[in-house]
């Protein structure tokens, strides 16, 4: 009931960090504005695939080494990162998803195409995308939906066949549409495919026009509830590697981690409660004793032993740049570092191209609470997670998922007491 | 300004932007388009009619001059469950924004017989109780209901109440509560009031039990949400300003108001302010601030230790359904955690966002369909576990669920009263 652990977030930190504490005997309470930004991802759990220099990077685990001194992967070390992996691909396993997992280790990237037929190297995958794989090129049959709209197999095809050496591909769109949507997005193509009758329908459709050397893609939408049958169903009847590409949002490879994880944590005996928004804290001592919470028009409080404040960065509100340039952590006002200094600049002329904004967060000492300007911890215990820490560029470095996954589940060890010690920065951990 | 300063800030020196305050039209500006409500509503997902909250909403309330209505009807398709304001991670009040787009939708289009008449249950109320046999008859009887069907557009399938015959509020002037230290004071609805009162009169018997003496404030009609939920705000402004009234002196006394019916108590502590319109009503305002649902009160006593409660075994299983409006209160799953202190109960925690019938839409003839394809994934789950009772907050979804598959459902008020041993197997297992 009351709380031992409030966690501020339910993105893939906020919601692996609850887990792992709820399946520790922690009793744990996700507090969020709403849902995070799983939905958005592409599901797939990506360590790190650009370095600093924006190379690609084929073997994420060793290009640890080459991140800045202050980036969050040196608060979990290689091993760290290897033990996240390895504890998601379990839960996945054992989740209400089952027998769909993911595969792939951090060891190594796979090369997969995205929703507009580019390719970016992916960490960890889901089984459904693995044979997406394109290193070693080949011939795909990119199929598509005409009510499907975030969806361009042409386009998809066109990009491919430039991309990859040996990938030719080619767009293939079927005139098949979910029954009882106005405007049937990925999320409705998918629930569509753990229905039978519309899987004999695509199969009838598409086995007369897909050559017998060609792999079959299909946009992420290879079922919600059963992607592994689904998936599993569509290889047997083609014969040959099937794989999803992921969409624009919504994204069904997200949900299901969504699902998954939230499934977890309510059989964990934890919960998420939404609409919850922290407006500040009472500290005494060295501690946090209660946060003031904001639910719909009243305010309540919250007095648990730890918080883990996984917000989010820019993009989901856990930071902000105010009017007068003035950087904030939202939720508790904690110290932010990073930001440029007054009066030089904010934001460069090339916009992939490396941003003064963005490495801005909340710097921690290497048990994740926050610290000051000089370098002394501000509080005791509240533990910091994911995107909120300062030091990362995940969307350059492509290393959001993995900092989410294992700096979430280093603060559940931190409070439970099964965190390793202290690991060292990237550079020097592991190897 | 030091670390220990921010950390212990006034809430007006470091307020987040204000997503869920008075500014609550603006807040579409916050619609990144990310579709994450689109994922979860119930109606979208089964049918062509409704688009889906953020097209209806964010997007078209863009087009929407204030004042103006919208020229897109599907909007009427919404059912308020509310889940796209739940879910929204940027504080959209989707919801809330839609319900007032339709009301202004409907006030151009006119409203209908059947929508007058199905939102206001004190009008049916006091119709019904006196002739309570024939009027309960004739609503079993599907002839006359195919007939009700075509003359005002109540689908003759649509689960409706029975009439007790008699009232809740009857009982509670006969009724003394005696003193105790602690002193609350019962919200009791319609629901209670004229078709359950039963669950009234577990609710003050429970409270009593605990050390409670239970105010039951006179002259208690209706919150106004049906009329809220039809759009027709004049006349919900003035049920739920009445509702206020006679609930404002126990609420200037600094009791508080419990209430058994979760849309009822969600209406009067918060949607009332922010859709009708009447954020600083000083009544409403002061109801809203002392409202609770009867739940979330009960595990406040709990987690302070002051919840004085001897549970016995109950040996049975049954399902739990959150009702969407129940999770509009943002306060987790209070039965669930009430439940898990019975001895030798299993409760299994259904998945699900909404029933369908969200109070008056599942039972129009044209949303009744809609309605039973956004329960069917709960229908199947309940029916599926082949509990003892299936257990739910609001009246309205308890309708609809034993309606739609047979399982006798109960508030789990009543799952604690039995427990308590202030009621037997029987009284819980039949229909009021």
């Amino acid at each position: 009931m009351k709380p031992d652990v409030v966690v501020v977030g339910a993105g893939l930190a906020g919601l692996s960090a609850a887990v792992r504490l709820a399946e520790a005997g922690a009793s744990v309470r996700v507090l969020a504005k709403g849902v995070g930004s799983t939905h958005l991802g592409a599901g797939t759990i990506d360590v790190l695939g650009y370095d600093a220099h924006g190379g690609r990077v084929d073997r994420p685990l060793e290009a640890l080494g080459g991140l800045p001194a202050e980036h969050p992967y040196g608060l979990v070390g290689r091993a760290g990162v290897s033990a996240a992996i390895e504890w998601f691909k379990g839960r996945v396993a054992d989740g209400p998803r089952a027998p769909y997992a993911y595969v792939g280790d951090a060891e190594q990237n796979v090369l997969l195409p995205t929703a507009v037929g580019a390719v970016a190297p992916a960490g960890v995958v889901p089984e459904t995308m693995a044979g997406g794989d394109l290193r070693g090129g080949g011939r795909v049959c990119v199929v598509g939906f005409r009510g499907l709209k975030d969806f361009f197999p042409a386009l998809v095809a066109d990009n491919l066949s430039r991309g990859p050496d040996g990938v030719t591909a080619r767009g293939v769109e079927l005139d098949l549409r979910p029954e009882g949507r106005a405007d049937p997005n990925a999320l409705a193509y998918a629930r569509a495919f753990d229905d039978e009758g519309f899987r004999a329908d695509v199969v009838a459709q598409l086995v007369a026009r897909v050559a017998p050397d060609e792999l079959v893609a299909f946009p992420a939408v290879l079922g919600l509830v059963s992607p592994h049958e689904v998936w599993a169903e569509m290889e047997h009847r083609f014969g040959r590697a099937v794989f999803e590409i992921p969409t624009l949002p919504p994204s069904v490879p997200g949900i299901r981690v969504y699902t998954t994880l939230a499934q977890l944590l309510t059989r964990a005996g934890g919960r998420v409660v939404l609409n919850n928004v922290i407006t500040g804290a009472e500290r005494s001592g060295d501690r946090v004793r209660t946060l003031r919470v904001r639910v719909g028009l009243r305010e309540v409080t919250y007095a648990p032993e730890w918080v883990v404040l996984a917000t989010g960065g820019f993009s989901a509100g856990g930071l902000e740049l105010d009017s007068n340039w003035v950087t904030h952590e939202v939720a508790l006002g904690l110290p932010v570092a990073g930001a440029p200094a007054p009066g030089s600049e904010r934001f460069g002329a090339d916009y992939f191209g490396g941003q003064p904004m963005d490495r801005v967060g909340v710097r921690t000492d290497h048990e994740q609470r926050p610290v000051g300007e000089d370098g002394g911890r501000v509080v005791e215990n509240i533990l910091v997670a994911g995107a909120t820490l300062a030091g990362a560029a995940p969307w350059r470095e492509k290393s959001g998922d993995g900092i989410a996954l294992a700096t979430g589940l280093r603060a559940a060890e931190l409070i439970t007491g099964d965190a390793a010690g202290h690991v060292g920065d990237v550079a020097t951990a592991g190897a | 300004m030091g670390i220990t300063d921010k950390l212990s800030h006034s809430q007006h020196d470091h307020d987040p932007p204000d997503v869920l305050g008075d500014l609550m039209r603006g807040t579409l500006d916050h619609c990144v388009k990310c579709t994450i409500c689109e994922t979860f509503c119930p109606v979208a997902n089964v049918t062509p009619l409704f688009p889906g909250p953020k097209t209806v909403g964010p997007q078209a309330e863009r087009f929407r001059v204030r004042g103006e209505e919208s020229q897109d009807h599907s909007l009427d398709y919404c059912s308020g469950c509310g889940v796209c304001t739940q879910v929204c991670p940027q504080g959209v009040h989707i919801a809330e924004i839609n319900t007032q787009a339709r009301a202004k939708l409907k006030e151009r289009d006119g409203f209908s017989l059947r929508d007058r008449i199905i939102a206001r249950p004190p009008l049916l109320g006091r119709a019904g109780t006196p002739a309570a046999p024939l009027v309960n008859k004739t609503l079993a009887s599907r002839p006359l209901r195919l007939l009700g069907e075509k003359l005002i557009g109540v689908h003759h399938a649509a689960a409706v109440p029975t009439f007790a015959g008699r009232t809740f509020q009857g009982w509670a002037k006969k009724h003394q509560s005696p003193p105790a230290a602690r002193r609350v004071a019962y919200f009791h609805g319609c629901g209670a009031n004229w078709y359950e009162p039963v669950v009234g009169e577990k609710t003050v018997g429970l409270l009593e039990a605990i050390g409670c003496q239970v105010d039951v404030p006179r002259g208690q009609s209706c919150c106004g949400l049906p009329l809220q939920s039809n759009g027709q705000f004049d006349a919900a402004r003035r049920y739920v300003r009445t509702m206020a009234k006679r609930l404002a002196p126990a609420a200037r006394a600094g009791v508080d108001i419990l209430g058994t019916s979760t849309s009822c108590t969600l209406m009067l502590k918060r949607e009332a302010r922010e859709i009708l319109d009447l954020m600083e009503d000083p009544d409403l305002k002061v109801v809203s601030e002392h409202m609770y649902d009867i739940c979330e009160y009960l595990v406040m006593l709990h987690d302070r230790g002051e919840l004085a409660l001897e549970l016995q075994p109950l040996p049975m299983t049954v399902t739990y359904h959150a009702p969407c409006q129940q999770q509009g209160h943002g306060v987790g799953k209070p039965a669930l955690e009430l439940m898990a202190l019975i001895p030798e109960l299993t409760v299994i925690e259904n998945d699900a966002v909404c029933c369908g019938v969200a109070g008056t839409y599942g039972i129009k003839v044209e949303k009744y369909e809609i309605a039973a394809n956004v329960g069917r994934g709960l229908f199947d789950q309940i029916e599926g576990a082949r509990p003892d009772l299936a257990v739910c907050d609001s009246e309205t979804c308890r309708w609809h669920i034993e309606g739609s598959t047979g399982v006798r459902t109960v508030h789990p008020l009543e799952i604690l009263h039995r427990a308590a041993g202030l009621s037997s197997d029987a009284e819980l297992r039949a229909p009021a």
